[in-house]
C-alpha cells in the first residue's frame, strides 16, 4: 500500500481509531481545561480593559474563539461529508453526526455572547446586520444538520441527507466570512488576522490566542468523545440485532 | 427531453384534477395576508410600510404547504422507483418536480398577488414588480424546497424539519424581494434588487435539482 494512502487511512479503521482516541482523548481534555484555566485568568484578571469598551471587551474572549469554532467546524463538517459520500466512509459518517450539535452549541453561544456584548456597545441586543444574519443562517444548517441526520431509521440514510445538507449550506461559508466586507453594517470587519497594521494590541491579543486555543482544544476533545460514543453505540446496535437475530432463528 | 415532458405533464395532470390543493395554498396566503391588519391595526400607512415583507413571507409559508407531500405519494406506491428506473437523470425528475410545484403553486400564488396587495394597502404602481418579485423568490423557494422535500423523504418529523431546512437558505429571497418592493414604493429603482434576486434563482436552478436527486438515489 503506498505511504500516502496508509496515512490518509490511518484513522480510517474504527478500530483503531478507538484505540488511538483511548489515550488522545484524556490527553485532550486536561491540556484543553490547562489552557483553558491560564486563557480565563489571563483574559478576566490580567489582560487590561479597553480604553473605550472597558470591562465588556473582555467577552470577546469566548465570543471570537466561538465564531472561528462555528466556522471551522462547519468547514470540518463539510470535510467529513465529503468523505462519507464519496468514498462511503463510516466513521465519517459517525463523526459529522456526532459534530452537528457541538457546533451548534458553538454557533449559539457565539450568537448569545454576541448579543450580550452587542447590547452594551451597539445599544441593542439584535440588530438584522448582515454577520448576524448570516450566523443565525449557520446557527440553523447545524441544527437542521443535527436533526436530519437523527430522523431515519437507517442511519445511513441519515448520514446521507445530512452530508447533502452540509454542502448545500456549504453555500453559506463564505456569505458568514466576507458579509462584512460585503456590506457595510454595524458588526465590525476582520481585526484579527490582518497582514497590516495590527487590529489588537498584543496585550489583548495574545489572552485571545490563548483562549482561541483553549476552545479549539475543547471542541476537538468533545466531538472526539461523542464520536467515540457514537462509535460505541453503532456497535451495541449491531449486537443486540445480531442477538435478536439468534433468537428469533433459536 | 420527451420525458423530462413526460414527468412534468404528469405533475400537472395530477394538480389539474386535484385543483383543491393548489387553491388551498393560494387561500392561505390570502389568510395570512389578512391576519396582518388584525395584528397591526388597520391604519393604511402602516399597512403599506409592512405590505413587502409581508407578502414575500406569506407567499413563502404558503409555498412550503404542498411540499410536504411532493415526494411522499409516488414514494409509498412505488412510482418513485419507476421514475428512478426510467433512465432519467434524478436530477432532471427533481428538476421537473421543482418547475411543476412552481407553476401549479408559484404562479397561482402570482395571479393572486394583487388581491393581497390591495388587502395590504399597497400603493398599486408596485404591484408588477410585487408580482415579479413574488415570482422570483418562489421558484427559488420551489427549487429549494423539492431538494428540501427530497432530503427529508422518509424522515420521522419530516413536516416539521422540512420548513427548518428550507427557510432558513430563503432568508436571501425575502430580503431582496421585500427590497424591491419596496424600492418601487419610495420611488428608487427596483431593479438592482430584482437582478439579485434573478441571479439567486439562476444559482439555485441548477444546483438544487442536483442536491435532490443525489438525495433521491439514496432511497
Amino acid at each position: 500500500m503506498p505511504k500516502q494512502a496508509s496515512r490518509w487511512q490511518f484513522l480510517a479503521n474504527p478500530g483503531r481509531f478507538l484505540r488511538v482516541t483511548r489515550w488522545l482523548l484524556p490527553a485532550l481534555s486536561v491540556a484543553a481545561l490547562l489552557v483553558l484555566a491560564v486563557g480565563a485568568v489571563w483574559g478576566l484578571a490580567y489582560s487590561p480593559p479597553d480604553w473605550q469598551q472597558g470591562e465588556t471587551v473582555r467577552i470577546m474572549y469566548v465570543h471570537v474563539p466561538m465564531a472561528w469554532l462555528a466556522m471551522g467546524g462547519y468547514s470540518g463538517l463539510v470535510l467529513l461529508s465529503v468523505l462519507g459520500l464519496v468514498w462511503k466512509h463510516p466513521l465519517a459518517d459517525v463523526a459529522a453526526r456526532e459534530l452537528s450539535p457541538i457546533g451548534a452549541l458553538a454557533t449559539g453561544l457565539c450568537l448569545l455572547t454576541g448579543s450580550l456584548w452587542g447590547r452594551p456597545m451597539w445599544g441593542t441586543w439584535w440588530v438584522w446586520d448582515a454577520r448576524l444574519t448570516s450566523v443565525l443562517v449557520l446557527f440553523f444548517l447545524w441544527v437542521g444538520h443535527a436533526a436530519l441526520t437523527r430522523a431515519f431509521d437507517d442511519p445511513d440514510r441519515g448520514a446521507r441527507m445530512g452530508a447533502i445538507l452540509a454542502l448545500v449550506g456549504a453555500v453559506n461559508v463564505p456569505i458568514v466570512k466576507f458579509s462584512v466586507d460585503w456590506w457595510n453594517t454595524l458588526h465590525q470587519p476582520a481585526s484579527v488576522a490582518r497582514l497590516a497594521a495590527p487590529g489588537l494590541h498584543q496585550d489583548i491579543l495574545y489572552p485571545l490566542l490563548v483562549n482561541g486555543l483553549g476552545f479549539s482544544l475543547a471542541f476537538a476533545a468533545l466531538a472526539l468523545a461523542a464520536t467515540r460514543a457514537g462509535l460505541l453505540e453503532r456497535r451495541l446496535r449491531a449486537l443486540q440485532l445480531a442477538a435478536a437475530r439468534r433468537a428469533d432463528v433459536a | 427531453m420527451t420525458a423530462f415532458l413526460a414527468v412534468l405533464g404528469r405533475e400537472l395532470r395530477l394538480a389539474l384534477r386535484h385543483p383543491a390543493d393548489a387553491l388551498a395554498a393560494v387561500l392561505f396566503f390570502l389568510l395570512v395576508s389578512a391576519l396582518f391588519p388584525f395584528g397591526v391595526g388597520p391604519a393604511p400607512e402602516t399597512l403599506a410600510r409592512l405590505a413587502p415583507g409581508a407578502l414575500l413571507a406569506a407567499s413563502l409559508l404558503a409555498a412550503l404547504l404542498p411540499l410536504d407531500r411532493l415526494w411522499g405519494a409516488e414514494a409509498e406506491d412505488g412510482s418513485l422507483d419507476l421514475l428512478l428506473l426510467s433512465g432519467l437523470h434524478p436530477a432532471l425528475i427533481a428538476l421537473a418536480k421543482a418547475t411543476g410545484h412552481w407553476l401549479t403553486t408559484g404562479l397561482p400564488l402570482i395571479l393572486a398577488t394583487p388581491l393581497a396587495a390591495a388587502m395590504l394597502n399597497l400603493p398599486t404602481e408596485a404591484w408588477g414588480v410585487a408580482m415579479l418579485a413574488l415570482g422570483l423568490a418562489s421558484l427559488i423557494l420551489s427549487l429549494l424546497g423539492t431538494a428540501g422535500a427530497a432530503l427529508t423523504l422518509g424522515a420521522r418529523r419530516g413536516g416539521v424539519l422540512l420548513p427548518l431546512l428550507v427557510l432558513p437558505l430563503a432568508i436571501p429571497a425575502v430580503i431582496f424581494g421585500a427590497a424591491a418592493i419596496e424600492a418601487t414604493t419610495t420611488d428608487s429603482s427596483a431593479r438592482p434588487m430584482l437582478l439579485l434576486l434573478g441571479a439567486l434563482a439562476a444559482l439555485a436552478l441548477p444546483l438544487a435539482p442536483v442536491a435532490a436527486g443525489a438525495a433521491l438515489r439514496g432511497e
